[in-house]
């Protein structure tokens, strides 16, 4: 049973001067229950695009999108979003920003804090309920915004970059989190990224993404991530020559597909 | 299971240095304080020196004693028929009203021509053709249209104060992200909620600062409004006392109406760092 499918989904924009620009052309995907799919690409593949078609920002130029079974007209809770700057909302404190989603519902304060304190515990934070949003650092903040994501109950996270604005050290611990989330949670996940290394350690499936137009050149079944929600340690697993083999493969797969939409072009 | 990591890392960022506790706003002297409390001595200093050798007749220029007096004498007795604290609270009471007003209509407006493209384009030529226009420009036909009484003194103000709400509260509204909206939407806001609960808050600091530049405005045209037809207020009691050249009172005036607007900008600066606390940390 599919969560979230993309079929033959086309999207253009109508650019300037009368050009038609075609940000995805026939993509579909598909996004099981509990399956971690990973899009990677250069900038201007057209997985952003992908990202707001699934959170519902966006409908297709042509093809369809469905959530369990039903089209995706708008927005919703059950598909929760993480952004690359985290979208917080400054003028609340870091307990109400991951309580937001309940405050739109409606459920009562105290019932709302609750659930958000939980929800900070699973993501590691403890004790900045009160802090301000901007005293927090990136890594914080966004374990904020996957908090509040999660607070909402979603079944599926979508995460936009999520760690593009981290530094080396805070990406590969959130990395780590972000898998025991998943296995935790057991949501499914869509996650954006252009670093390679991330995205084999991450996938359970893992999409190969190039530009103008933007289409999908590969899919890879992967299991890193499993192994590593399995008990082998991060380190271990990213030493391993199947792991630098399928990097490798990756890493050409992404360059000779870049290569042949600059022929193309 | 697999306890160990979760807590790995959550103690590694808790130690990232705390952040900078807000500090509360105590009062200090910085050194630029210094120096403007020092000028304002100095001046005051200058002006009681220059009545005392009288360079002037004390009549054009009474010292700062004398308008102290001055100030204890229409603050008892009054000054054509009101006193001190009357005259004040005529002005207050204007410009009160058409305040409020234009921070409501302000928010309003701005929000309509935020959001609605068709009211975008009836409000931006009708703002943009009369802002420029000063004030006292446009009193004459007020006054013509609407007559004498408080309602037309209000309405002067009020569209001296408008524009400045106005626009700040459309850039304000303008510079929100769609990320953030774009949260709320996916948390499940409805398009009330966003204009509620992101854009609102997310403008506060805007439209306060455009209350505050409105604010200065609103004094400039109050003395203008009531110097046709008013029996009260700070800007006829002004106008009176030069009349009949009585040059401590007119000076009195003004210092009093100097005093309330710094009174009421420190309030409104107050207001902002309390409402907006998060101001320049974005």
């Amino acid at each position: 049973m599919a969560v979230l499918d993309i079929r033959d989904v086309v999207v253009q924009y109508d650019a300037e001067g009368d050009e038609l620009v075609v940000a995805l052309d026939h993509v579909s995907v598909t996004i099981g229950p509990g399956e971690f799919v990973v899009a990677l690409g250069a900038s201007g593949c057209g997985k952003t695009t992908l990202l707001n078609l699934m959170a519902g920002f966006l409908q297709p130029t042509s093809g369809m999108t469905t959530f369990d079974g039903r089209p995706i007209l708008g927005p919703g809770a059950e598909r929760g979003v993480v952004f690359q700057h985290g979208a917080l909302m400054p003028w609340l404190n870091t307990l109400d920003n991951v309580a937001f989603g309940l405050a739109l519902k409606g459920v009562p304060r105290d019932e709302r804090r609750e659930r958000a304190r939980e929800m900070l515990r699973l993501v590691g934070l403890e004790g900045v309920e009160r802090r301000r949003i901007w005293e927090l650092s990136g890594g914080m903040r966004q374990r904020v915004g996957v908090a509040r994501a999660l607070t909402a109950d979603s079944q599926v996270l979508l995460m936009d970059e999520p760690l593009g604005a981290l530094d080396a050290l805070t990406r590969e611990q959130m990395q780590e989190l972000i898998l025991e989330i998943w296995v935790r949670t057991a949501k499914s996940i869509f996650f954006i990224t252009h670093g390679i290394d991330e995205a084999v350690f991450l996938a359970t499936k893992l999409l190969v993404m190039t530009p103008r137009p933007g289409r999908v050149a590969a899919r890879l079944d992967l299991d890193f991530g499993r192994r590593f929600a399995a008990g082998a340690s991060a380190s271990e697993i990213k030493a391993r020559p199947e792991f630098l083999a399928t990097r490798d493969r990756v890493r050409s797969l992404v360059f000779s597909s870049r290569q042949l939409a600059s022929v193309a072009s | 299971m697999r306890d160990a990591p979760i807590a790995e890392t959550s103690a590694a960022v808790n130690t990232v240095p705390r952040a900078r506790k807000v500090r509360r706003a105590r009062w200090r002297l910085t050194y630029v304080n210094k120096v403007s409390i020092a000028t304002c001595i100095g001046v005051l200093l200058l002006w009681q020196l220059a009545s005392w050798v009288e360079v002037v007749p004390a009549m054009f220029l009474p010292s700062p004693l004398a308008v102290a007096k001055k100030l204890v004498r229409v603050s008892t007795d009054g000054f054509q028929d009101a006193t001190l604290l009357q005259h004040l609270l005529a002005s207050l009471g204007r410009v009160g009203a058409a305040l409020a007003g234009a921070v409501v209509a302000g928010v309003v407006l701005g929000f309509a021509m935020t959001l609605d493209e068709t009211a975008r384009g009836i409000i931006e030529p009708l703002l943009e053709i009369y802002r420029p226009i000063p004030p006292l420009a446009y009193l004459p036909l007020v006054i013509i249209w609407f007559g004498i009484g408080e309602g037309a003194k209000i309405l002067v103000i009020f569209l001296g104060i408008l524009p400045s709400i106005l626009i700040a509260t459309h850039d304000g509204l303008r510079s929100v992200s769609q990320d953030r909206v774009n949260a709320a939407r996916s948390l499940g806001a409805t398009h009330m909620q966003v204009v509620t609960r992101v854009l609102l808050p997310h403008a506060a600091p805007s439209i306060l600062t455009g209350t505050r530049i409105g604010l200065g405005t609103g004094w400039a045209t109050l003395v203008a409004a009531e110097l046709v037809a008013a029996t009260r207020g700070l800007g006829f009691m002004i106008k009176g006392a030069a009349d009949f050249l009585v040059t401590d009172v007119v000076i009195l005036g003004i210092l009093v109406i100097a005093f309330v607007a710094v009174a009421m900008e420190f309030g409104l600066r107050l207001l902002q760092r309390v409402l907006a606390p998060w101001q320049g940390h974005e």
